[in-house]
């Protein structure tokens, strides 16, 4: 299934929505949609091979966890496509990028805009840390540093199958200090699961701060090579590089492409509460009339209208 | 009495090898967890994950989503204490087909702190969507597996390796605890390799007069409070539960909550860990150093009947030698 509009603008898109979100709610995981836009994009709009949602444009409320009773559940990965032999599965590792994957699913047309009005409503499946009966996905990921692993077991199993679509993860840099990730790595490379394949946004931020105040992590691509990965880079925001990236052939090895990116990409006014950009809270009215003004410009959109307290 | 050697290996490869969709896992202790014959015979079945518990649980959660019933086989410590993130969010939140096979509970091992998983009961019952499952003998080791492939969810089993008594002849069922005798002074309840320190005690405790009722417990989750309750009203003196496990969170906090819950007065002793490691030992030596032994169980009886029984080492050992086979023969379990 592919998207009448060109990757260049669903990431447009979604920066813009994003951000119009996150005016109007006075916060949200703005800086996220600023390094991860392209790569999110270029997953939905061309990368992977997914066929039509099988679920409703508007998400349906939260109808429970999963249980011996609960014998309706379905997780959100329906949005994504049927599970089939053929077409690709995707976990969104980081589930905080949840609201930049919503605007995703709107853009390319899996999910109605009014999804995101549910986001972070109780009741609602739209949550703000991506659960899995959140639209987009499929497992719980909030726990960082566990989507690689099930990906990499998931893969050998369909590889096993016979399946021929691919499993794909959506990672974060910051995972690369959790040890499970190189355990993942280096099981994958052992047993050869070349059906795996995973873009990381390395933007180089973390919820403290920059990550190399907060821990050093040195040369991830060395690191994973090491591992046993076959890595590739680009920039994040030059899809004719991710495109060449993702296209890297990887035999008997899990394919890692790095994505260099920039927290405050196509919002540089963000710039002005670096390093402090894992969740974008305005400090005052003015700071958010301020933004809301310069980034509007540098989008090429009209300031969100907010209305008067 | 019996003795079986190793009658998981035998039980898993004969279940496994019929049904391909199970998978033979393990974390670096292929053959101290008896499946290194599986291994070697059954390469294609087989994974091995290396010593990275954390990646071999979440990895584990994928397989299941992919259709795959994979037997995890480590010590039963390394199945939740490092991993228990990925046990939560990988395995049992999403009700993957895991079977988590628990070598060496309690203390069966002499490796100390680091190895014996003395709260594991207390942590896997509290976990939304888990099966808790404890083998007490050599006929529950052998049936544990194919049962707890039956379940629709993720599973923890508690296994018993090596050279291990046939105490029963007929299979584990999953919801069905053993009866094993129907006194009506005193209620005990055990599980796992208490079951046999318990009949032990019941042969000396029944030439002394004292009438054991003696319930034996493979399914810790879901757990049957109804019959519990039920047992417990039908003694004079009280209930004793004897586990190889904290007696915090075990199934002696089951039975507490049983009957606060029913309601029923009933004096209860807890026998197992209290509230303190273990350290490395012989299992004989840590059960009666810990108070978990026949002994043990037959001082608390005491305590409830209020009336000395005179019964010491010497006589439980007669009764292991002579009584304990003809006994669960004649019961026919």
């Amino acid at each position: 299934m592919r998207n009448e509009k060109t990757t260049e603008e669903v990431a447009h898109s979604i920066r813009a929505r994003v951000f119009e979100h996150t005016i109007r709610n006075n916060g949200g995981y703005l800086s996220q949609a600023c390094s991860a836009a392209e790569q999110l994009a270029f997953l939905y709009n061309e990368a992977l091979n997914l066929g039509p949602s099988t679920m409703p444009m508007v998400p349906p409320p939260f109808s429970g966890v999963p249980s011996a009773g609960n014998a309706g559940y379905v997780t959100g990965a329906g949005y994504n496509g049927p599970f089939d032999a053929v077409h690709d599965r995707l976990f969104i590792a980081p589930a905080h990028y949840a609201l930049v994957a919503y605007a995703c699913l709107i853009e390319v047309g899996r999910m109605a805009p009014e999804g995101l009005e549910m986001f972070n409503k109780d009741g609602s499946s739209v949550e703000m840390i991506g659960a899995e009966h959140s639209p987009g996905m499929e497992v719980h990921n909030g726990t960082l540093g566990i989507g690689l692993s099930t990906a990499a077991g998931l893969a050998w199993g369909r590889k096993r199958l016979g399946h021929t679509g691919r499993v794909c993860v959506f990672m974060s840099d910051g995972e690369v200090q959790e040890g499970q990730t190189w355990e993942a790595v280096q099981a994958a490379a052992h047993h050869g699961i070349d059906n795996l394949w995973a873009i990381m946004d390395v933007n180089r931020q973390q919820c403290d701060g920059a990550m190399d105040d907060v821990m050093t992590v040195g040369d991830i691509a060395t690191k994973f090579r090491d591992f046993g990965a076959v890595v590739a880079e680009c920039d994040a925001h030059d899809l004719k590089a991710m495109r060449a990236a993702a296209a890297t052939p990887h035999p008997g090895r899990p394919l890692i492409v790095l994505a260099h990116s920039r927290p405050t990409q196509g919002m540089e006014s963000l710039m002005s509460r670096f390093p402090r950009l894992h969740y974008v809270r305005f400090k005052s009215e003015e700071e958010r009339a301020r933004m809301n003004t310069e980034i509007a410009a540098e989008l090429g959109i009209a300031p969100v209208v907010l209305e008067a307290h | 009495m019996e003795m079986v050697n190793r009658p998981y290996a035998t039980a898993f490869e004969a279940y496994a090898t019929q049904h391909p969709e199970v998978l033979c896992l393990s974390a670096d202790l292929t053959s101290s967890c008896e499946v290194d014959g599986f291994r070697d015979r059954h390469p294609g079945q087989f994974l091995s994950l290396g010593m990275a518990e954390q990646n071999m649980l979440s990895f584990a959660g994928g397989l299941g989503l992919a259709g795959f019933r994979p037997f995890l086989h480590s010590f039963g410590v390394f199945l939740y204490r490092r991993p228990y993130d990925q046990l939560m969010a990988s395995i049992a939140y999403p009700r993957r087909n895991v079977r988590l096979m628990g070598f060496l509970p309690g203390v069966t091992t002499p490796g100390g702190m680091t190895h014996q998983a003395i709260e594991d009961i207390s942590v896997m019952r509290t976990i939304p969507n888990m099966t808790v499952l404890e083998a007490g003998d050599a006929t529950e080791v052998e049936s544990i597996v194919a049962e707890a492939d039956t379940v629709d969810g993720p599973v923890y089993c508690r296994i018993l390796r090596g050279a291990v008594p046939r105490l029963f002849t007929s299979p584990l069922k999953i919801g069905q605890m053993r009866v094993l005798s129907e006194g009506t002074d005193v209620l005990v309840v055990t599980s796992g390799i208490t079951t046999e320190e318990a009949i032990r005690a019941r042969g000396a405790l029944a030439r002394a007069g004292v009438s054991v009722r003696h319930l034996h417990l493979n399914t810790l989750k879901p757990f049957d409070a109804a019959q519990i309750v039920d047992h417990a009203a039908s003694v004079r003196h009280g209930v004793v539960t004897l586990e190889n496990h904290l007696i915090t969170g075990g199934i002696g906090s089951m039975v507490a909550e049983a009957l606060a819950e029913a309601g029923l007065a009933r004096r209860l002793i807890r026998l197992g860990l209290q509230d303190t490691y273990a350290h490395g030992g012989s299992r004989p030596y840590l059960m009666t150093y810990y108070g978990m032994d026949a002994l043990a169980l037959v001082r608390a009886v005491e305590c409830l009947t209020g009336q000395a029984t005179g019964i010491d080492h010497d006589a439980l050992d007669a009764v292991r030698i002579d009584a304990v086979h003809s006994l669960v023969k004649a019961e026919a379990l």
